[in-house]
């Protein structure tokens, strides 16, 4: 009986502590748990891969991306590779070059670069007919009912959403977080390679990345072949 | 073997149709002058001793009174055209030589009519109806023989078949109207036709080349030119004309609504679908006289698919938005550039793919925003980051302006930037002891770059840096010529930022985010 007495005795632990237990317990409940059942997975680079839930990016939720725009590309380029068109709103310093250069095909690739007061609708737009949009929030964002509107539309149409910038109600948010350059020095070189601290929460769990990105690498057109051994993700 | 060809002739018709234009009567003895010489003059000047060729001070010296009026081959053409319009409704597959001149095939009015004779007769009768009387019409093997015929036609003249030899024999060798080869032969001693035609076929090439041995054919009455009938195509420009004219852009759109459809229709009537379009906006003029044109804007509009009705009228407002008439429009035209089988167009069975709706919802985005506001990149080249991307909009064919795979010396290697900064943000750059870092004449720097402040946020430490790398670009043309010196740096919080720095300071080219 002293075990049950032990369960039972609400003096041996603090209140404060059980609720972080109880929190971290549901927390590991809903990581197991898939939020929608169902839901499709799209073909996803190699090095961000590991970065998101379950593996690989999902239809028909959104993603947060704040901070770098070349782990954003790197986000579309595994879609746009498998022949995914790919649409980009509210960002009009795009680098297609890099974009190109990490993997998008600029041949599926639409940009709309200033929607103005129109993003909203115009993404909405966009996630009709293409599989993944990235989109940049004016700075001051979505309310909280318009969020609600353009994620039940994106369940409805299977589209992956990007965000560049905060999104509350993302599958998962990756913030940049620092990085390194190789290849530069104090007078010499040139920005050849780099690592990118990627810091992953999704629901509720917190994991910290880091992504090496090289010069001249190029991912395959096909999607297979894996995406070369010059990405490494871990 | 030569065919039977009807030449019907209007004898002066460039001085009557510039008559008509002037508003002068015909009878005047008129000069069309061009280059400063005569080229063609009324029979009233003709009897005053004016000729083809005569310098005009010569010609009005000969007759006083002459009119000397332009040449102008324009006016011509457009005051036949009702002419052959009215010829055509009696006789069909006309072809035009020139404005005054046209040559048709024999045999099938010939037979028509009951004879050759009453076809030419009949042909004259049309061209009088039609206001060119006087006209004259020549039978024969041959449209060259014909065309003889009709000069020498008083009205009507016909050759017999296989004798056109003869007729032409005492014709002088200028008729041709190949002046250095008269000449020449006019110095060997052959004056006519019939001369030129005795002549060895084989020795006339050998002396005269090709173009000598037609003549040659030409003059024995075996023209081996054929009437090639002209074809008329059918009008499918559609004009909406405004009265009053409309100022604003809705009010024009909802007026085309129906020009539009009508043009699409007309079109699929045809099992044709339009590919591009030409748009002319006619403004109103209000400084002049009513009924005068003011600016016109012309633009074309391709379209990856095909025109639909609502699609024109999304043109022709973005048309309007961008073309900054400052005029109430009058006049709107819509003309066809391209236009192919519908058949290639058609969608399938069960709707057009993805394909037809990503295209739908994109053109749905265009009316929202405007054409230019959605766009698909494309690989260009250059040395600067921005040169280096062009953008088509959607709809619009995609064609770099440079070509990306040249060798473009001093472009930068290794990444691409993430972020290419169109507005050219100022930034401050600074050595370890806080003064601005300058670049000199040579490509050499003041001090090691350690602070680097950029708008909207805080300073940063650089971390590490490279160049400055120089570009020196169309020096030779003021307004395009580049000159400057680039440098990349690696900030602590994990950015990288391409500098460039010419005679105005510090600016961020770009970023690597």
């Amino acid at each position: 009986m002293s075990r049950i007495e032990d369960v039972f005795d609400t003096g041996r632990v603090p209140a404060a502590a059980r609720s972080e237990t109880v929190a971290s317990l549901q927390a590991r409940i809903a990581a197991m748990q898939s939020r929608s059942l169902g839901t499709r997975s799209l073909p996803t680079a190699a090095a961000v891969a590991p970065l998101l839930p379950g593996r690989a990016l999902r239809s028909g939720v959104a993603y947060a991306a704040p901070g770098s725009l070349a782990l954003a590309m790197l986000l579309l380029a595994g879609p746009s590779a498998a022949g995914a068109w790919c649409g980009v709103v509210g960002i009009p310093e795009f680098g297609a070059e890099a974009a190109a250069e990490l993997g998008v095909v600029l041949d599926r690739l639409v940009l709309v670069p200033d929607p103005g007061e129109h993003w909203l609708a115009v993404t909405a737009q966009l996630t009709e007919v293409l599989p993944i949009v990235l989109v940049r929030p004016p700075a001051k964002g979505a309310s909280p009912a318009e969020t609600a509107r353009l994620a039940s539309r994106l369940r409805q149409r299977d589209a992956t959403l990007l965000v560049a910038g905060p999104w509350s109600g993302a599958e998962a948010t990756l913030e940049t977080t620092g990085g390194t350059w190789t290849g530069i020095g104090a007078g010499w070189g040139y920005l050849a390679g780099r690592e990118l601290d990627v810091a992953v929460t999704a629901r509720e769990i917190r994991s910290r990345h880091r992504l090496r990105i090289e010069t001249g690498f190029r991912l395959p057109a096909a999607p297979a072949a894996a995406a070369g051994p010059r990405l490494v993700a871990g | 073997m030569t065919e039977r060809c009807l030449v019907l002739w209007c004898p002066d018709w460039p001085v009557r149709a510039a008559a008509e234009e002037a508003g002068i009567d015909e009878d005047l003895p008129i000069a069309l002058v061009e280059h400063g010489a005569v080229h063609a003059c009324s029979p009233a000047a003709r009897a005053a001793g004016v000729q083809r060729g005569l310098k005009v001070r010569e010609a009005q010296s000969r007759c006083a009174a002459l009119v000397v009026l332009p040449l102008e081959p324009a006016v011509d053409a457009r005051r036949f055209e009702p002419v052959l319009a009215a010829l055509e409704e009696g006789i069909p597959s006309v072809q035009v030589v020139r404005p005054g001149l046209v040559v048709i095939r024999a045999a099938g009015p010939a037979r028509f009519f009951g004879g050759e004779e009453s076809a030419a007769g009949e042909a004259l009768h049309l061209l009088a109806q039609a206001g060119a009387p006087g006209a004259r019409a020549g039978i024969a093997d041959g449209p060259f023989t014909a065309e003889q015929a009709a000069r020498a036609a008083d009205p009507i003249l016909v050759v017999p078949p296989g004798r056109s030899a003869d007729f032409l024999a005492p014709l002088p060798v200028t008729v041709l109207g190949l002046p250095t080869l008269a000449g020449l032969l006019a110095r060997l001693g052959v004056r006519t036709l019939g001369g030129l035609a005795a002549l060895p076929e084989g020795s006339v090439r050998d002396r005269f080349g090709p173009e000598g041995e037609i003549a040659h054919r030409v003059a024995a009455g075996l023209d081996p030119r054929r009437v090639l009938p002209r074809s008329v195509p059918d009008d499918r420009d559609r004009r909406q004309a405004f009265e009053p004219p409309l100022e604003r852009i809705d009010e024009i759109a909802f007026t085309l609504k129906r020009t539009a459809e009508a043009f699409i229709a007309d079109l699929a009537g045809d099992l044709l679908v339009c590919t591009a379009l030409t748009v002319e906006l006619t403004a109103d003029d209000p400084s002049s006289a009513s009924g005068q044109r003011g600016r016109r804007h012309r633009r074309t509009w391709l379209h990856p698919r095909s025109f639909t009705p609502l699609d024109v009228i999304d043109r022709v407002r973005w048309q309007l938005a961008a073309a900054e008439l400052r005029a109430p429009v009058v006049e709107v035209l819509l003309h066809p550039e391209a236009v192919d089988e519908a058949a290639n167009h058609e969608q399938g069975l069960w709707g057009g793919g993805p394909g037809e709706r990503i295209h739908h919802a994109l053109s749905r985005v265009q009316s929202l925003l405007g054409h230019e506001a959605v766009v698909t990149p494309i690989l260009s080249g250059g040395r600067l980051v921005a040169d280096r991307t062009a953008f088509a909009p959607w709809g619009e064919q995609r064609r770099p302006q440079r070509a990306p795979g040249a060798p473009w010396p001093g472009r930068l290697p290794g990444f691409s930037p993430t972020a290419v900064l169109g507005e050219r943000p100022r930034v401050v750059v600074q050595d370890p002891a806080g003064r601005d870092v300058a670049v000199d004449e040579r490509g050499a720097i003041s001090g090691p770059p350690a602070i680097l402040v950029t708008p909207g946020r805080a300073a940063t430490r650089v971390e590490a840096w490279a160049g400055p790398w120089p570009i020196e670009e169309r020096w030779w043309d003021a307004a395009a010529a580049v000159r400057l010196q680039r440098m990349q740096v690696a900030c602590s919080d994990g950015t990288a930022w391409l500098l460039a720095h010419d005679d105005s300071g510090w600016w961020a080219e770009a970023k690597y985010d």
